[in-house]
């Protein structure tokens, strides 16, 4: 970890579990050591609504809200909250998108949005994690886990595995804990 | 020990901390993690917890518990405050026996409140209570134990005024284990020159509470919440409060600057010394706050004497949250520097907005369309809760929205005014909280609305809390469930029907019938929450 702090910025559409995705990376980067703030929305998001959430960690963290144009990643759930984001970002903003989308009355074509994205001159990640969550096991909802793990994998965020696979242990309820370790892992596998 | 802890959870800490023994409120965004937290360990904690019917009814239960001899805490988001002001007036002058913090939720750009961006800190000139505004969750839980201190100390309630930027907060937070406890029992030992407001003993409290207040300044003019850091020294200085002041930490970070900055924990009674020996010697104070200008008034009117210039509102919104780039742009008008400020320059690219919507399955997917279809011409008065989503594409149906049971106050309205068809739509949870005393207005006064309550049987948009019609308290126990037809008909409402809306038919039936009728009528639409449904069904597939 250098000296710089490290701004996360996690979105898409309420009920994708991004806030668990939140609390996990907020909680490895405690576990290692790190200042760390975030903030989230609750409410009248939930109901399908946009959700953004901002996480950063470093030496010492004042506000909780990530500057704009100064995250260096983006985490979005969703494809055209990504695109949402991209007006917001920094010439050195990463993305890492799940190839899903939600669509609803006067959205955006999935093939429009991806256009659109790959006119982006940042550096993009887009990964089918629903899909494959859904066809290896079982359950869509973990596709954020599996994100996380696809972003410890290629080293998008400046925490170590164990320290993400420790948060997942603090924070995840018993019964589910095997599930979102294998969600994590499978990501490596790729 | 330290844990990263969500603001509101730091609230709940402290509370444990301080040895709360009564919680009472009602759930709202940003404050029901409060409620529901406490709720979930209450039992083993040996705390008495509950959701009341609304604002002024938990309030009013605090406040038996605090003249019984228990340390209780409220819980409320911003339009609380309004419901049960009627009761912390005279709360303020009798004054509290055992400590009592309120928590207040505010909502700097409505993320999710629907009818104001209300700032709660305007009530301490009301009420003359303390109000304490925590920046990050460690001082969520440092608060929570100052107010009670505080309260203790000066038998007043204490207000804790949280913003969802503060609320929703997470950070490592040091907090210290609680031990599990009995339930206490209190005792109400009589005292109605305390606990009665009567003239002409009300203008003797008044007079107490004003006293009271002094000392209090005395206290908040020691007390290391408000501080002062950076370089002395400087002929510029910084006064803020709240979220603001971790802004404008960031925001002289990113600058490279340093310059002291006041920061105040207390926003009622403000330590008026502290800020004048600030502004002394001073030639310019930015004054960083959301919302209103209320500290900036202060600060102007205290620096009248001296030639400083008090920054505030003329350089930082009034309306909406702010952020660190907000305060460095406020910087750099005042010290001349010029920043590189980075643009949204992309506003070409136009992305479809995404609204709240109806989850899938929701009952209220059969209830728009059909009195859409069926009153075309009606006035549809809205009310709070999911069914406000009415008001968005594609329903686009929703004619007014105001407060919590306001939907049949102003059908009322409108019915006597006009000779169109009016039909108020409301929520379980709402009928409970507020729409009974409107419902009995109608009818008292002849009116003739259609009141069509959407009972999903849980009070469902801020997170599934338990109300009166479910037979459930808080705390899981089995409790009298309250049928809203039964309650209508004893208020004298002649024309009722309780039905499925997915039973198009009838339910399209009913409505031309109803619409036609010179009396007021209701319709209970009765469906289960489609997530509720959900979440019964896997926690039974678990057991």
């Amino acid at each position: 970890m250098t000296n710089k702090n490290f701004n996360i910025i996690i979105n898409g559409v309420g009920g994708q579990g991004i806030i668990t995705l939140l609390t996990l990376i907020a909680e490895a980067a405690f576990v290692e050591g790190l200042d760390v703030k975030s903030s989230e929305l609750h409410g009248l998001s939930q109901r399908g609504g946009s959700v953004g959430t901002h996480l950063r960690f470093g030496k010492k963290i004042y506000s909780p809200l990530v500057p704009i144009g100064k995250a260096d990643l983006i985490i979005s759930m969703e494809m055209l909250e990504a695109l949402r984001e991209t007006e917001k970002s920094g010439k050195n903003t990463k993305f890492l998108i799940n190839e899903y989308t939600s669509p609803f009355q006067g959205t955006l074509s999935k093939e429009e949005i991806k256009k659109q994205l790959g006119a982006e001159k940042n550096e993009m990640h887009i990964v089918p994690a629903s899909e494959i969550c859904k066809e290896k096991l079982g359950k869509e909802v973990v596709s954020g886990i599996y994100l996380l793990g696809w972003a410890s994998a290629k080293n998008l965020i400046p925490i170590k595995k164990e320290s993400f696979l420790q948060a997942i242990k603090n924070s995840i309820p018993e019964k589910y804990l095997e599930l979102n370790i294998k969600a994590f892992n499978l990501a490596y596998d790729v | 020990m330290k844990k990263v802890l969500l603001g509101n959870d730091a609230v709940v800490q402290g509370a444990l901390e301080a040895g709360v023994d009564f919680v009472s409120g009602y759930p709202g965004c940003p404050s029901a993690e409060i409620g529901d937290n406490l709720g979930k360990i209450a039992k083993e904690k040996g705390i008495y917890a509950e959701w009341s019917t609304n604002e002024k009814t938990g309030l009013e239960a605090a406040i038996g518990a605090s003249f019984s001899g228990l340390k209780s805490l409220v819980n409320m988001k911003s339009f609380g405050i309004n419901v049960c002001a009627d009761s912390l007036l005279p709360l303020a002058y009798t004054g509290t026996k055992a400590p009592m913090v309120i928590f207040v939720g505010d909502d700097p750009s409505c993320h999710s409140s629907a009818q104001s961006e209300q700032d709660s800190r305007g009530y301490a000139y009301l009420f003359q209570i303390p109000v304490l505004d925590p920046s990050d969750p460690q001082e969520c839980l440092d608060f929570t134990k100052l107010g009670f201190e505080i309260s203790e100390k000066f038998n007043i309630p204490v207000i804790l005024r949280s913003t969802t930027r503060v609320a929703h907060q997470r950070m490592p937070v040091e907090f210290a284990e609680v031990k599990n406890k009995t339930k206490k029992i209190g005792e109400f030992i009589k005292n109605p020159r305390q606990f009665s407001t009567m003239p002409p003993r009300t203008m003797e409290m008044k007079k107490e509470l004003l006293e009271k207040l002094e000392k209090i300044r005395d206290f908040a003019e020691k007390n290391k919440i408000n501080k002062i850091i950076g370089k002395k020294n400087n002929k510029f200085g910084i006064i803020a409060s709240g979220i603001s002041y971790l802004h404008v930490l960031d925001a002289l970070e990113t600058m490279g600057l340093d310059i002291p900055v006041l920061k105040l924990g207390f926003f009622y009674p403000l330590p008026e010394k502290l800020i004048s020996s600030f502004i002394k010697g001073k030639k310019k104070i930015l004054v960083a706050e959301e919302m209103n200008p209320y500290l900036e008034k202060e600060i102007t009117r205290l620096a009248k004497d001296s030639k400083v210039e008090i920054h505030g509102k003329d350089l930082l919104p009034e309306v909406g949250e702010l952020n660190a780039d907000k305060i460095v742009f406020a910087l750099s008008k005042i010290l001349k520097i010029k920043t590189k400020l980075l643009k949204i320059e992309n506003f070409k690219l136009k992305i479809p907005r995404r609204t709240a919507r109806l989850c899938e399955g929701c009952p209220y997917w059969y209830i728009f369309p059909t009195l859409k279809r069926m009153a075309p011409d009606a006035i549809f008065t809205g009310d709070i809760g999911c069914n406000m989503i009415a008001g968005f594409s594609p329903h686009n149906m929703q004619d007014t929205l105001f407060s919590m049971g306001a939907s049949i106050g102003i059908a009322h309205g409108v019915s006597k005014s006009t000779k169109q068809k009016t039909v108020a739509m409301m929520g379980d949870g709402t009928f409970f909280h507020s729409g009974i005393a409107g419902l009995i207005n109608a009818v008292y006064n002849k009116s003739s609305p259609l009141m069509v309550i959407l009972d999903n049987r849980i009070t469902a948009m801020t997170g599934h809390q338990a109300n009166p019609g479910m037979g459930k308290t808080l705390i899981k126990e089995e409790t009298e469930e309250l049928e809203i037809e039964g309650i209508a008909r004893s208020c004298g409402v002649k024309h009722i029907k309780v039905l499925d809306p997915i039973n198009i038919k009838e339910f399209e039936e009913t409505i031309r019938e109803f619409l036609n009728k010179e009396e007021i009528s209701l319709i209970v639409c009765k469906r289960i929450c489609a997530l509720l449904a959900k979440r019964q069904k896997a926690d039974r597939h678990d057991q």
